[in-house]
């Protein structure tokens, strides 16, 4: 199959452009010797079927950074077909050079000037037939945006793949132009108004980088965010949980009640529980990034990296981590798969070493329910208040001593693109990839996992489900020397290993231990533990793994093994560390 | 372009304020960035804002507007014209 990769600027709407060619068809896929994703499809050109890559975007094919090396291996590695290069048609005349670079023997080569509707708006007039007979290659004038003028890239790829089998020599002869000439083919054909600017951009960014009012509105707009993504993906996520547990209970349960007892706990307690908590995912990572998609799209997020940057560089961070790891304190599973807008992958691994420490909502349900055991009612906002803050103080700690590991290499120089419009379509593709792009690659592992928990809590035969005879209670009696320093006993130390499944579960899985629920659950432990243990817990909780879905999430995202390994344990052992000092801290002064 | 020509680096430049670039003071990674972004010798630059707390700053050059720390901006030599015009 011939193939076809799509060249470019970040920035450009090469993305769009792709997804306005393949829809909702296209796949994330593996390359050889690559660290990234790259999304492809499969299309129909004229009468033969060729494979489009959406290769990242790139300021220089000579570069440095990560994505120029992706871009550059990729292009040596694999035999290339076509090009389109596709280029922001208001800023042809920085980024034409780009074509220089690109051209080689054998490669025919499209130019695509998007966003010339942009364009126009400035007053840029383009004579796409002059350049084009200047640069001896066909330019197609588009919106990838709006749809308009994207016809004629169909006609206009047919004849460069058919140019490719027919005369290759006359393909090859072609003059490779030098900047020079590059640079005096767009000054002949491109004509800029000597004060182009965006006035609606220059306006609004006068009220949202205000140097008072900006902060405030970016807090404002992250609450927001926050509250739209959270709020309202909870009654979401609770029917979807509603509906599981409705078709377990009406038709699973009844259909496998034949089935002899391992059997049928391994199908429902361990595949279906974790078929379950992949889909729990699925509302919030759709909610998260159609709002991820508008503020992105709109060009916010590059305003909250200007905005944020003085004090995000102090720890190795920029103000799209800070977005991210914000938007963690809801859900760290979708804030870890939205660091990938950060192109520089040291930046990136810091972000995510930092994203899990982030105080989620689930981790929040096993605060309240201890607080409200153990504390007053006094005492328990301040309690919850405390766990926020340790959350804030070990990621701030996490990226410093991290920093000079994962080193931001790339120079700091972002576009800031003018505000715009983005299409429910557009908007509504990335949710859609996004969910497809998790569900694929981590259900397995959260499945596998979740089977994993069900055999440690419930093996051997014969023993009381989550009980200390099972092998996590034996696991918790071998952690004993370990954990008792930290006041966590086996009971609660086989809760923190339910709790690795995910923190949601820690409550139910008490019930079992304790083999009481509710009021009785309650007072219960409020009996055999201390006020100090539970703190001791809740700390050892906030830090510890946050749950299977995200080292999934992890282990899938940064394709690396080292990393995944720091990222599982260096919370573990900080976790460790938190309990240990203020659990002796605790008792020492108690006594 | 007035006589008295003075040169200083792009950090220096107070918002709203134009400047030539006259040189660029970068090794090879950061310069290629900011040639790819438009910051090319002979090219005018305009300072829009600099972010508060030391934080980076908001420029324009062309058609395109970008963010850049003050280190970096700090590679960035110009000739400095009147405020108000390119």
């Amino acid at each position: 199959m011939k193939r076809i990769a799509m060249v470019g600027m970040p920035n450009t709407g090469k993305s769009t452009l792709f997804n306005r060619l393949t829809g909702a068809h296209a796949k994330v896929g593996n390359w050889p010797g690559l660290t990234v994703d790259l999304l492809s499809a499969k299309l129909i050109v004229g009468d033969q079927l060729v494979h489009l890559i959406d290769l990242p975007g790139i300021y220089d094919l000579n570069g440095y950074s990560e994505d120029e090396k992706v871009v550059t291996t990729f292009l040596a590695q694999n035999q290339v077909d076509l090009a389109l290069l596709v280029l922001n048609a208001s800023q042809i005349d920085r980024q034409i050079v780009l074509l220089g670079q690109l051209m080689r023997p054998g490669l025919p080569i499209v130019l695509v000037l998007n966003m010339v509707d942009e364009a126009a708006a400035l007053g840029i007039t383009i004579d796409a037939e002059g350049l084009a007979a200047k640069l001896g290659i066909p330019v197609c004038m588009l919106s990838a945006k709006y749809g308009q003028g994207v016809e004629q890239l169909q006609p206009a790829m047919r004849a460069a793949l058919r140019e490719a089998v027919g005369a290759d020599a006359a393909n090859g002869g072609r003059a490779k132009l030098d900047e020079r000439q590059l640079e005096a083919a767009v000054k002949s054909s491109v004509l800029v108004p000597a004060q182009a600017s965006h006035a609606l951009t220059e306006r609004i960014d006068r009220i949202l980088l205000d140097p008072w009012l900006g902060l405030p509105i970016f807090f404002g707009v992250m609450f927001l965010l926050f509250e739209l993504v959270f709020i309202l993906g909870k009654p979401i996520q609770d029917a979807m949980a509603w509906a599981f547990a409705a078709l377990r209970s009406g038709a699973l349960e009844p259909a496998l009640a034949g089935l002899p007892f391992a059997l049928r706990g391994l199908l429902l307690d361990g595949v279906y529980n974790g078929l379950s908590t992949v889909a729990s995912f699925v509302p919030i990572i759709v909610l998260f990034f159609l709002c991820m998609g508008i503020v992105e799209d709109a060009g916010y997020l590059s305003r909250a990296a200007f905005l944020m940057d003085a004090l995000m560089a102090r720890f190795g961070l920029d103000g799209r981590s800070f977005v991210m790891v914000l938007m963690g304190f809801g859900c760290n599973v979708p804030a870890l798969m939205g660091t990938r807008v950060i192109r520089s992958r040291g930046l990136r691994l810091l972000t995510m070493l930092v994203i899990p420490l982030s105080l989620c909502s689930a981790r929040m349900q096993v605060f309240v329910f201890f607080i409200a055991a153990l504390f007053s009612a006094k005492a328990a906002p301040l309690v919850l208040f405390s766990l926020y803050v340790i959350s804030i103080l070990s990621a701030m700690l996490t990226s410093q001593l991290f920093k000079r590991r994962y080193v931001n290499n790339d120079p700091f120089v972002l576009e800031m693109p003018p505000y715009r419009f983005p299409t429910p379509r557009q908007v509504a593709l990335r949710g859609w990839h996004e969910v497809r792009h998790f569900t694929r690659r981590a259900t397995r592992f959260i499945v596998a996992g979740v089977v994993l928990v069900w055999l440690l809590t419930n093996f051997p035969l014969g023993a009381a489900a989550g009980g200390t005879q099972t092998w996590a209670g034996q696991v918790g009696t071998l952690l004993n020397p370990i954990l008792s320093p930290l006041g966590i006993d086996p009971k609660l130390t086989i809760a923190l290993i339910f709790g690795f499944v995910a923190k949601e579960i820690v409550i139910g899985s008490l019930a079992v231990i304790y083999g009481q629920e509710g009021a009785a659950l309650t007072h219960t432990i409020a009996h055999q533990i201390d006020w100090i243990q539970a703190y001791s817990f809740m700390l050892f909780t906030l830090i510890y793994t946050p749950c299977l879905s995200t080292i999934a999430t992890i282990v899938t995202e940064a394709k690396s093994r080292a990393f995944s390994l720091l990222a599982i344990a260096w919370p573990l052992g900080l976790a460790w560390i938190v309990s240990f000092v203020f659990y002796q801290a605790a008792r020492q002064l108690a006594a | 372009m007035s006589p008295v020509t003075t040169t200083l680096t792009l950090n220096r430049l107070d918002p709203g304020e134009y400047g030539t670039i006259l040189e660029l003071d970068a090794g090879d990674e950061l310069y290629q960035r900011l040639v790819a972004l438009g910051l090319r010798i002979g090219n005018s630059v305009r300072l829009l804002r600099r972010a508060r707390f030391g934080g980076p700053l908001h420029v324009r050059v062309g058609t395109t507007e970008l963010m850049l720390r003050r280190r970096e901006a700090h590679c960035i030599r110009l000739t400095h014209a009147s405020p108000g015009r390119p």
